[in-house]
């Protein structure tokens, strides 16, 4: 069968997505920083040396138990600058609202976006609104972008993992895909569960004053952890091999996987990052992230290697081994 | 086949019970489970039902049979 | 006791481990009849484990793989009629038909829900009275006590507005057809889990005494797997075939007679067909009379073309455990999780996506 339209799957961050960037986008605005396809672009602009992204931000529920869109769509941005090791300086907003969408459900979003940009120490600069009919978008979506600038020194990317590096992982997993899912109409599970959207570019500033050796930062959203790593092998032709017994997953985050049958390895974080550094400075990194109340859980959790480039394989808590694949379409919750 | 799992029992009205398992909660209904379970008991829930009344004394002597096994060859 | 983490302890897992391969001497084929074991097995790595002599099989455990091409393109059908609301489980919706898929008609405008559980459905029936909400019920008898259960509610709410499709399997006659076929080399079973807990064990113990074949109702953390197959191997060492709970705290020889009891007020056994498997008699389940009201093909014109399967897809004998997906040609090539071929693709628990995903 082939597709003339653009499905959920194509959205869900796993391989159908990367498939529709690389088939219809790339080819179309070809250039040298769009096919890294990093979580910024970097480039030199008068002797300075910047990152710029942006995103987009169409959660539902809108709002949700440890954020809302407005500061998911703040962290989002500063993370995807932080992750190529830049401060990030300057934000714009834009909003596209349904008519009809309640004022006071906006104040509270601008409220909290302007509480995490404070966290994060940027500033949103210029913005833009939109309002259309009801039902064209769905109660309010937003676009961010932002723009960092990068240390001197620095190169961090997803090319650049080498084999013999450790991979670290700042914190649990799952906690914020799981809370939306459980929020979503026809699934509606009361849970404890609460998002863990954060800005991470403090915690990237301290893993960065241990030294320039960060070979890879990423953060792992959408297609979760199994997800970025593929990308990170794929980009730098390595093998990474992770270690189920050290993954750090909150009891409610694995009990409600296990209640819906989804993988906790494939669901998206807000507020973690993957880090891939030589592994003499894995101990070092490790108590700084630990120091951060972003980064308390942060553990090493595998290695990379020379051998599967391109693979990504979990050794299970049994002594087995399997391989761990790109997410495909999105994660749909199971009864069977 | 069925993706089912434990768990525990923390309200009942009718043919609904409260039940709850780390934290996530769920309403499921007891039309299929008999004995019919108490609040405090655990239950295996598939799809929203309750369709099964876990025996405390026989998962605690499946775990005892366990622990033994640790300790000796098998 | 929370009934779950106890299972996955890994020095008991190790200790299961080593008895399995100091005990196992003959080689054997064990088959895993369900698909929540099939995942179960890939996701913590037991094949790599066990020693060369013990090779699992999976057979036709999910209910969304056996789903038939046939079934699928009346759900398609039915989510193009206006004023439809098509509700299911999650997977299903994914699976191809011979030119569609309900995710297909999603994007193109059909509505068509994921929901949790058939209560779900029955509450949007309520709320959306202005349209026909149908519930397309797979599963097999764990689940369909679950469907029954729901219909009985909406004749006491006397609901007019919604409907289901029955594409339910019945695991027995499905065993017995594989049995059958000639082509199986078998020394076990290992049994599901919670489909036991609604049929209990009598099924088996025909299988049991028959075809001399041993089989152990399990249960689906890794120290349950792995002490299943210790059990079956104890049993083909000691030339014994007897039919074993290993899964004790969630199922039981008699079953559930309360939810089977439900079952059988509202459906009676038909004729289903199968993907891989063709028409089995009495494996399907229909509405009782007394139920047409709520049966969709009542309702609708669910008329459509007898259905294609792709030739070259091997589903069936996947299905049938004679053959691995490594063996079927447009595995990894033509057929991936993002453009399956065939239902054992699609869904998590079938077995070519388990292989795609999990193998290395
Ligand atoms: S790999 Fe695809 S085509 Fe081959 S048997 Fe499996 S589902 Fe069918």
């Amino acid at each position: 069968m082939t597709f003339d339209k653009v499905l959920l799957d194509h959205g869900g961050g796993g391989r159908a997505s990367h498939e529709l960037i690389e088939r219809v986008f790339v080819p179309r605005f070809q250039n040298p920083f769009l096919k890294e396809m990093n979580d910024s672009a970097v480039f030199d602009l008068n002797g300075a040396n910047l990152a710029f992204t942006t995103d987009s931000y169409v959660v539902d529920p809108i709002f949700f138990p440890g954020g809302d869109i407005g500061s998911l769509a703040v962290c989002g941005t500063v993370n995807d600058l932080a992750m190529r090791g830049a401060k990030p300086y300057y934000l714009s907003v834009g909003f596209i609202m349904e008519e009809g969408f309640p004022l006071k459900d906006l104040e509270q979003i601008l409220l909290s976006m302007e509480r995490a940009a404070q966290e994060a120490g940027v500033q949103i600069v210029t913005g833009d609104t939109k309002v259309v009919p009801k039902g064209a978008v769905d109660k309010i979506f937003i676009n961010t972008s932002g723009i960092g600038l990068i240390p001197k020194g620095f190169n961090i990317a997803g090319q650049n993992a080498q084999p013999g590096d450790a991979v670290l992982l700042s914190g649990t997993l799952g906690d914020h895909g799981l809370t939306i899912l459980s929020k979503r109409e026809g699934l509606a599970f009361e849970s404890s569960l609460k998002s863990d959207a954060a800005p991470l570019n403090h915690l990237v500033q301290e893993i960065l004053s241990t030294g320039p050796e960060i070979h890879v930062l990423r953060d792992p959203t959408r297609g979760g952890l199994a997800t970025t790593l593929n990308e990170i092998a794929g980009q730098s032709q390595v093998g990474i091999e992770i270690w189920e017994e050290t993954i750090p997953i909150r009891d409610s985050v694995s009990a409600a996987s296990e209640i819906l049958g989804l993988d906790p390895l494939y669901v998206a974080n807000e507020g973690k990052l993957v880090a891939i550094l030589p592994q003499s400075q894995a101990e070092a990194v490790l108590a700084v992230m630990k120091k951060n109340p972003y980064g308390q859980d942060a553990a090493l959790i595998g290695e990379v290697k020379a051998e599967n480039p391109g693979k990504v394989v979990l050794k299970t808590i049994i002594g087995g081994k399997r391989l761990l694949d790109m997410l495909t379409g999105e994660q749909l919750p199971r009864i069977c | 086949m069925c993706l089912a799992v434990p768990m525990e029992v923390k309200k009942i009205t009718d043919n609904w019970a409260v039940v709850e398992y780390e934290g996530t909660r769920r309403e499921v209904r007891l039309d299929l489970v008999d004995p019919k379970p108490e609040v405090g008991d655990y239950v295996i829930i598939h799809a929203g039902f309750a369709l099964h009344r876990i025996d405390e004394e026989e998962a605690k002597e499946n775990l005892k049979y366990w622990k033994e096994i640790l300790n000796k060859d098998i | 006791m929370k009934h779950l983490s106890e299972y996955r302890d890994k020095e008991l897992a190790q200790k299961l481990i080593a008895a399995i391969r100091d005990q196992s001497k003959r080689p054997i084929r064990l088959m895993e009849v369900c698909g929540t074991h099939t995942v179960s097995i890939f996701r913590h790595g037991i094949r790599q484990v066990l020693p060369p002599t013990i090779q699992l099989i999976s057979g036709p455990g999910c209910p969304v793989c056996v789903t038939a091409t046939e079934e699928i393109d009346r759900a398609v059908k039915l989510a193009r009629n206006p004023g439809v609301m098509i509700t299911t489980f999650g997977d299903l919706v994914r699976v191809p038909g011979s030119q569609s898929s309900l995710q297909m008609e999603r994007a193109s405008g059909a509505d068509v829900r994921m929901v949790y559980s058939t209560f779900d459905a029955l509450k949007l029936a309520r709320e959306n009275q202005n349209k026909k909400v149908i519930f397309l019920a797979i599963g097999f008898e764990t689940t369909a006590p679950t469907i029954a259960a729901a219909v009985l509610e909406a004749k006491l709410l006397g609901l007019e507005n919604y409907f289901i499709l029955s594409a339910h399997k019945l695991l027995p006659p499905a065993l017995e057809v594989l049995l059958n076929s000639g082509d199986l080399n078998l020394q076990g079973f290992i049994y599901p889990g919670h489909v036991t807990t609604i049929i209990g064990t009598g099924a088996y113990e025909q299988v049991a005494e028959k075809y001399h074949l041993p089989g152990v109702v399990c249960g689906f953390e890794p120290v349950d797997i792995l002490e299943t197959i210790l059990m079956l191997v104890r049993q083909i060492e000691q030339g014994q075939a007897k039919v074993e709970i290993q899964y004790k705290r969630g199922s039981s020889a008699i079953g559930n007679p309360k939810a089977l009891n439900v079952l059988n007020r509202v459906f009676v056994p038909c004729d289903a067909p199968w993907r891989g498997l063709g028409t089995i008699p009495d494996s399907g389940l229909a509405l009782r009379p007394e139920f047409r009201a709520f049966a969709a093909e009542d309702h609708f014109d669910l008329q459509v073309p007898p259905a294609q399967d792709h030739p070259g897809c091997a589903c069936g004998e996947v299905l049938r455990g004679i053959k691995t997906p490594l063996q079927c040609l447009l595995f990894r090539t033509a057929c991936r999780p993002d453009s399956p071929i065939g239902p054992c693709m699609v869904s998590t628990e079938g077995t070519c996506a388990a292989y795609f995903k999990y193998n290395e």
